[in-house]
């Protein structure tokens, strides 16, 4: 017999208060990553090999709407998902609770904001 | 603190409670990458900032990346990335409730082993010959 309403349990979100939303949301982004890094991999590989990395081919590159939209998606999710490790770490390993906030304030605003300047930078190179 | 406060949690329990496994090693090895990889991830913003702001900046940012350092870095993020990546995939499998015999998942843990070796070799190997 469970002592949790019936509301609470239909809800399921437990004492976390967000229930399986979090390690859902690190799953979906998980499977998305995997073939946005093998395009991403392949592509660094054809450019280092090809082009010695030249600025002029990275700027054709990204000039090409396909390889931008991909480049900003792999950007959006690895940073998403990169945010939602380094919380789990970080509440694992921080205390007490004020340093745990602080930490999760400064380490989800860092990467937000890598997340942010690199996606204007491929945006620039896209457009220009 | 209370006794109760005392107790070993966790993620401090390997070592001196908890003898260290391949499968347990392998665990925080993926935490440890993916630690590695966000960190990791300012040269790649560097290498695309540095792109966008033009030729005089990309060819500085080129020469701290293909630096003693820099190539040494970018060598062992190549590896963390393919680690995590081959180790989340076998995370992925887990979560479809497959492999979670302990002869199976030592056996997914070789295999995560061997090939973010083999990937890591391929990728240099065929980027820089």
């Amino acid at each position: 017999m469970s002592i949790r309403t019936p509301l609470a349990r239909a809800r399921g979100l437990g004492s976390a208060k967000d229930g399986t939303h979090h390690w859902w949301m690190q799953r979906v982004t998980s499977v998305a990553l995997v073939p946005l890094i093998v395009w991403f991999s392949i592509s660094v590989m054809v450019l280092v090999r090809a082009h010695d990395a030249a600025h002029g081919a990275v700027q054709a590159w990204l000039g090409n709407p396909i390889n931008a939209g991909l480049m900003i998606a792999l950007l959006a999710v690895m940073f998403y998902h990169a945010k939602l490790g380094a919380q789990v770490i970080i509440e694992d390993y921080v205390h007490p609770e004020s340093r745990k906030i602080a930490a999760l304030l400064v380490v989800q605003f860092l990467l937000l904001l890598l997340g942010a300047i690199s996606i204007v930078a491929v945006l620039k190179l896209a457009l220009a | 603190m209370s006794a109760a406060n005392k107790r070993p949690l966790s993620p401090f329990m390997i070592g001196p409670y908890y003898r260290p496994q391949m499968t347990s090693v392998l665990s925080i090895t993926h935490r440890i990458t993916g630690a590695a990889l966000g960190v990791g991830t300012l040269a790649l913003v560097y290498w695309l900032a540095a792109a966008a702001l033009g030729p005089e900046a990309y060819a500085r940012a080129q020469s701290v990346l293909s630096s003693m350092l820099g190539q040494l870095v970018i060598f062992l993020f190549t590896w963390a990335l393919f680690y995590h990546l081959a180790n989340g995939i076998r995370h992925l499998v887990w979560d479809a409730g497959h492999g979670l015999e302990i002869d199976q998942a030592t056996k997914s843990g070789w295999a995560v082993v061997w090939s973010s070796i083999v990937l890591t070799l391929l990728c240099w190997l065929i980027a820089a010959p």
